[in-house]
């Protein structure tokens, strides 16, 4: 048994270095990260690097005391472990250690949600659909507001279910495949499904918001990049989830408008 | 106990000797648990050579994904550590000759058994079984055609979930009852072992947060067979209005997991009291903190109950409710944390053998870091928005509630090994089968933290469309697959020794670890039906008197009686 102790000791000791070592030398390649930031949730970024760093540095260490822990009090004939069934101070210090680590990654987390959740009363309204396997968009047009629109108008005829006795609906614009949006302008989505639950996932603006039928649901965030970024699904929702995506540009302000000129109105588009 | 004569069925078959069922229940869960991992080996093919296999399309991987799930959870991890540990160790570590209900025992494996056939009759079945997430979200559930198996394929599972649930009422309320009322004379509450106590407080959780599967599970199969609307609002599904309207799909939401939070606890806990037996045990040491242990036990069961909405961060719901859910599930971590520093500080100054089991105790102090961890990220509720619904969760949860609770399972079934089987288990084996199962785990599940963060989503058929992936994703996912194939494979090295240990393996000594917890000293190994011979035991001392001072042996068993020579380690208790 002492000779076995020893070898096993050793390895498990090696194993658990070696797996912190790997782990690390993992993250530090830096080739499995996040994508780059293209929107203002630097907050997002910041709440969670935060956290990370907080359980990594807890991770290192716990890993590396037990590793410590193994290779030190290996059973060897003669010896007798100590009888130390407690220890009061010890246990209270290590709860007022592990609440600080809480604390410090929780407080940021919780300040950068609460921006998170209120979006700014100027920002653009964009509808965002859902449905079985794609995404399509409705913007308010000139009158800056979305017409009403209800599940029971949906129909061949009306992508949206939009209520055309609603007047302010009439200028909406509709966009079947891309969603344009200008840069550094806010945008609030509304987000609804026609079908099953759905999830709108912009990763490179690091948000997202399930598209819940019989609901509408919001977020919001700043453009900060000009580019091509990619929408996917974000909840399982059939057998095409894994292929329900779509464009996102961000684009000049003069461009968003010049292409947002060319869609289809729903006065000129919607039938009853 | 007994003096009628026992014919073969009614003391292997349809027996109601708590021993012989929680073998039942055992070998069953393993079995069932064998076909999850065959599931998520072809699951992974997929995801590491997409394309390579025909059988492999988009509708069957949904359905092996969802019921590599459900099965993993409910059937694999639940049935084994509340059915099989619970019905191995409660009575002969309280000193009991039995449950309190041998009868409702019996009938509880019985029905968990008809769940499993319910269960697995869904792959046999016209359309297959579910394809929608093992979470079962409605709509996608409830409607016709909006994922696969939407025919009798949910109908099979919903219906299997409330015969489980039957089977796991029976079981539950029989755990409470017999260590409420049946431990033997001198066994206090605060004598009983962890691994008593982990169990205890689970079976109380399961029957508080199975009634809220059971009302969602109903409720969605009406919304199924009779054309309800308690989940579906009204909806278009393939350019078609259903005959729909009024119902909410985040009611299901939250009572799913109304059961589902606390049903990582139901897993965990007994896990947690298993590993609390290894670390002590194999360290010769009395574990560290015994009270803040329970305390800790009963804090998590507690606030376990407060946290279920983390699951819906994104999910539509008021986003206030973020505030409330991520600071609970934050509070969470703190009696958590106090286990982990615990058992660590119970290896300190410890004597310790690392044969197999103790491999396992540590193999779960580890993955239980790791995957306890990444649940924090995952509860600080603005963190959770960008990862939720992506790799990091896949990562966190196979490593907290499958992993570690797996390590605790495989470590506590060669512990006590000796002690069902009479026999030992081969230890080169068991040593093999813990390396290639740890290290193997941190390869699969590590990658994914960084694929999550990378924002690549789960329950993802194949990652074609998703152009924000650097080129190197994919020899990640090719990793993550052979470990996971070779990782699968060890488990037949684990499964091999125990068939092979039980029938040909050397005679096991009654107390082969020199353990202290009154299992280890039954009159005969392995005990008889009634476990105790004329006299049940009478105990004098907690479960943790290893390494006394003054005391002859490095441990006293707990019905050893006090005297000057054999002292108790903490007159206290």
């Amino acid at each position: 048994m002492g000779e076995e102790s020893i070898g096993m000791s050793m390895v498990t000791f090696g194993v658990l270095v070696a797996i912190v070592v790997g782990a690390l030398a993992l993250i530090a390649s830096g080739i499995w990260w996040f994508t780059p930031l293209a929107s203002n949730w630097s907050e997002i970024d910041g709440a969670l690097l935060i956290t990370l760093a907080v359980i990594g540095i807890a991770f290192v260490t716990l890993n590396l005391a037990l590793a410590y822990l193994v290779l030190r009090y290996r059973h060897s004939e003669g010896t007798r472990a100590q009888f130390i069934p407690d220890n009061p101070k010890i246990e209270k210090i290590l709860i007022g250690v592990t609440a600080l680590g809480i604390i410090i990654l929780l407080a940021p987390g919780l300040f950068a949600y609460s921006r998170f959740i209120s979006p700014p009363r100027d920002a653009m309204v964009v509808e965002v659909l859902g449905e079985q396997w794609r995404w399509s968009y409705r913007y308010p047009g000139p009158d800056g507001k979305l017409g009403r629109a209800t599940p029971k108008l949906i129909s061949s005829k009306n992508h949206f279910g939009i209520d055309l006795t609603d007047p302010a609906a009439h200028d909406d614009i509709l966009s079947y495949t891309e969603l344009h949006l200008p840069v550094n302008r806010p945008v609030v989505l509304h987000i609804r499904s026609k079908d099953v639950i759905h999830s709108f996932f912009i990763p490179s603006f690091r948000a997202k918001m399930d598209a819940v039928p019989g609901m509408v649901t919001h977020y919001w965030f700043i453009p900060t990049r000009e580019g091509r970024f990619q929408a996917v699904c974000a909840e399982l929702c059939g057998i095409g989830h894994h292929k329900m995506q779509s464009p996102v540009i961000v684009e000049s302000l003069e461009k968003f408008q010049e292409w947002l000129a060319k869609q289809p109105t729903v006065a000129a588009t919607v039938k009853p | 106990m007994h003096d009628h004569h026992e014919s073969f069925w009614t003391k292997y078959i349809f027996s109601q000797d708590h021993k012989v069922i929680a073998i039942q229940y055992t070998i069953t869960a393993l079995l069932v648990g064998l076909f999850g991992l065959v599931l998520s080996w072809l699951l992974r093919v997929q995801l590491g050579f997409p394309g390579k296999f025909s059988f492999l399309n988009p509708g069957s991987y949904y359905q092996m994904l969802t019921q590599h799930g459900m099965i993993m959870i409910v059937y694999l991890l639940t049935a084994i550590l509340l059915g099989g540990f619970g019905n191995y160790l409660i009575p002969l570590m309280i000193g009991a000759r039995d449950m309190a209900f041998p009868f409702l025992n019996m009938l509880s494996y019985w029905v968990y058994l008809l769940s499993v056939l319910v269960l697995m009759a869904a792959f046999l079945v016209p359309g297959g079984p579910t394809g929608a997430g093992w979470t079962l979200y409605p709509p996608l559930s409830a409607l016709p055609n909006a994922a696969p198996g939407s025919g009798w394929g949910i109908k099979l599972m919903l219906i299997s979930l409330v015969i489980f649930i039957a089977a796991a009422t029976m079981g539950g309320l029989n755990y409470v009852t017999t260590v409420l009322q049946c431990r033997t004379k001198g066994m206090t509450l605060m004598r009983m072992p962890l691994s008593v106590w982990g169990i205890f407080i689970a079976s109380v959780m399961a029957l508080f947060a199975f009634p809220a599967l059971f009302v969602g599970g109903v409720m969605l199969l009406f919304d199924n067979l009779l054309g309800t609307s308690f989940f579906i609002p009204a909806v278009t599904l393939f350019g078609q209005q259903l005959p729909r309207e009024g119902g909410n799909p985040l009611l299901f939401q939250h009572l799913f997991w109304y059961f589902g939070h606390p049903e990582v606890y139901i897993v965990i806990l007994p896990a947690m009291g298993i590993a609390s037996e290894l670390i002590a045990t194999h360290s010769r040491k009395p574990i560290f903190g015994y009270k803040a242990m329970v305390v800790a036990l009963a804090a998590i069961a507690i606030i376990g109950f407060l946290v279920w909405a983390h699951h819906m961060f994104v999910s539509g719901m008021n986003p206030y409710f973020g505030f409330f859910f991520a600071v609970s599930t934050l509070i969470i971590a703190i009696p958590s944390a106090v286990k982990v520093y615990n058992w660590l500080l119970t290896l300190w100054r410890g004597n310790i053998r690392f044969n197999t089991p103790m491999l396992f105790g540590i193999g779960w102090i580890s993955t239980f870091i790791i995957g306890g961890l990444t649940g924090l990220p995952l509860g600080n509720v603005i963190a959770d928005v960008p990862l939720h619904d992506t790799y990091f969760v896949v990562g966190h949860f196979h490593l907290v509630m499958g992993v570690a609770a797996l390590m605790a399972i495989f470590g506590g079934i060669y512990h006590w090994f000796p002690k069902i089987t009479g026999r030992m288990f081969n230890e080169r084996l068991g040593k093999l089968h813990f390396l290639v199962t740890f290290v193997g785990a941190y390869m699969i599940f590590f990658p994914m933290f960084l694929l999550g963060i990378l924002g690549v989503p789960r329950r993802y058929f194949d990652f074609e469309a998703l152009q924000y992936l650097p080129p190197q994703t994919h020899g990640l996912n090719i990793v993550i697959t052979v470990a996971a194939l070779i990782v699968g494979a060890a488990q037949l090295l684990f499964l091999g020794n125990l068939i092979w240990s039980a029938v040909r393996g050397p005679r096991a000594a009654a107390n082969p670890w020199h353990a202290t917890t009154l299992e280890w000293q039954t009159p005969t190994t392995p005990p008889p039906h009634g476990n105790w011979g004329a006299e049940t035991p009478t105990v004098y001392r907690w479960a943790y008197d290893y390494s006394v001072p003054g005391a002859e042996r490095d441990f006293i068993p707990q019905n050893v009686p006090l005297t000057p020579t054999v002292p108790m380690g903490v007159s206290a208790r």
